[in-house]
């Protein structure tokens, strides 16, 4: 379900610090919030390019963690519907015009005895 | 006869505007009124920023909302996350203390009854039954289909519930499980999906037909189905259809009901579930509690067509009026 609301339009930005990067708002693939805990993967794609997971971070409602900490979270959840960031760095920064992202998140759900989540590609115009 | 079955609205029903926020959470508590309804069951998890915190500005919100439209919270959701932490298995005493926490924000809403979902072990239901029974809710298992009422994970909680005597504890029956035929928005998005059309009716029509599905997955792997024919049939193992009178017997047990459904078509009906034989036997037994509108079809239709969750729930209480005899 949602699996094509994953990637929010028109929200893919360059970043500066601390290297060159760029960062994409998703969403939840889900009917309900979910503590991060159970969060277990938002594998990026940009360009046919697999981001490492190990150097992403998400940020929740001005929150931000690193990716690879997420499993420790035990306090705080991303919200049903909620935009997150995910945000990474990458080797060149992103050209202007159109790039193609992709967005894959498996999710931990107790009641489910296989992962959760969804998938989304979407073609995205760098914005300013 | 006259009844005294009441109607509500969970607000899963609303999910697609919610998480788009094209409905705010008082848009979703007002269509409830507005479509004759005067309950509204809430998924603490869905709708309120912040869980499990309750602040008391949203407390005072909702039940302003609840007061506004002249509606009762009827019933909240609760999830057990046994798999919380990587690798490790929430501990018994754990699982009751997230029960507890549960009850805990059943009361703060006002919700009589709490739905345990289906993973909830039966011993943890016993062990959090003195605290619902102390705070004076009810915790009520859900039977989703593929579960039904001789299954043995019902049985083993039925065994709970009788020594209960069902004063804390009960049973919250999806009509999931009155599954007649197969619903076609399922079949119909699998075939957008690029799902070969005669695997697809192969499906379709060994459910139609209330054929034995526990080997569907195997045999449409024998035919070459791919992934899509694979998920296809693994929801065909997933819906059922069970008489609804096996609902009578344990008519003292039940104390809400989600309706759920996929379809409801241009004349009211629903297309898989038979409401019109389901609701004379609540009837006949004698329920009194809520039929709770649980619409599940916006993750069906989503990808090609525009949800309009607040027209399908309008037409199933169209038909929950007509069935009630509201019109007579």
């Amino acid at each position: 379900m949602f699996d094509k609301y994953i990637i929010c339009e028109d929200s893919l930005r360059p970043t500066k610090t601390p290297k060159p990067g760029a960062q994409v708002e998703v969403r939840l693939p889900y009917y309900r919030g979910l503590g991060l805990s159970m969060v277990e993967a938002v594998d990026v794609s940009v360009d046919g390019q697999t981001v490492d997971p190990q150097v992403t971070t998400l940020t929740v409602h001005g929150r931000t963690y690193p990716f690879s900490d997420l499993g420790g979270v035990l306090d705080d959840r991303w919200e049903m519907g909620e935009h997150a960031t995910v945000a990474f760095p990458l080797d060149r920064p992103l050209e202007s015009g159109v790039h193609d992202i992709d967005v894959a998140i498996r999710l931990r759900i107790s009641y489910m005895p296989v992962p959760g989540g969804g998938r989304d590609r979407k073609r995205l115009t760098l914005q300013d | 006869m006259p009844t005294t079955i009441k109607r509500g609205v969970s607000l899963y029903s609303y999910q697609e505007e919610f998480f788009l926020r094209q409905m705010s959470l008082e848009d979703c508590v007002a269509h409830v009124a507005a479509v004759g309804g005067t309950g509204v069951e809430i998924i603490p998890e869905q709708s309120i920023v912040g869980y499990p915190r309750l602040s008391p500005e949203f407390l005072e919100q909702w039940h302003g909302w609840i007061d506004r439209y002249r509606l009762e919270t009827s019933a909240t959701d609760l999830f057990l996350d046994t798999k919380r932490v990587p690798g490790q298995w929430l501990t018994h005493d754990e699982q009751v203390a997230s029960v507890r926490q549960d009850i805990d924000i059943a009361v703060a809403l006002g919700a009589p009854v709490i739905r345990a979902i289906i993973n909830t072990p039966p011993e943890v239901m016993r062990d959090a039954a003195s605290y619902a029974a102390d705070h004076g809710v009810r915790l009520l298992l859900e039977v989703h289909a593929p579960f039904h009422y001789e299954h043995p994970w019902i049985l083993e909680h039925l065994e709970v519930m009788h020594a209960d005597g069902g004063q804390a504890l009960g049973l919250m029956p999806d009509m999931g499980t009155f599954v007649e035929r197969f619903p076609r928005v399922v079949s119909e998005r699998a075939l957008r999906d690029g799902g070969r059309p005669d695997l697809v009716k192969y499906i379709v029509d060994l459910y139609d037909d209330h054929g034995d599905t526990h080997a569907l997955m195997d045999i449409v792997h024998y035919r070459g189905g791919g992934p899509v024919e694979m998920g296809l049939a693994r929801q065909a193992t997933h819906f059922i259809f069970r008489d609804p009178r096996e609902l009578l017997p344990h008519m003292p047990l039940i104390g809400h009901i989600q309706a759920k459904f996929y379809e409801m078509t241009d004349d009211a009906n629903e297309y898989s579930i038979p409401y019109d034989r389901i609701i004379p036997v609540l009837v006949e037994g004698g329920y009194d509690g809520y039929l709770s509108s649980e619409y599940e079809g916006n993750r069906h239709i989503e990808d090609a067509f525009e949800v309009d969750s607040r027209e399908q729930v309008r037409r199933q209480h169209a038909m929950f009026a007509q069935l009630l005899g509201e019109n007579d």
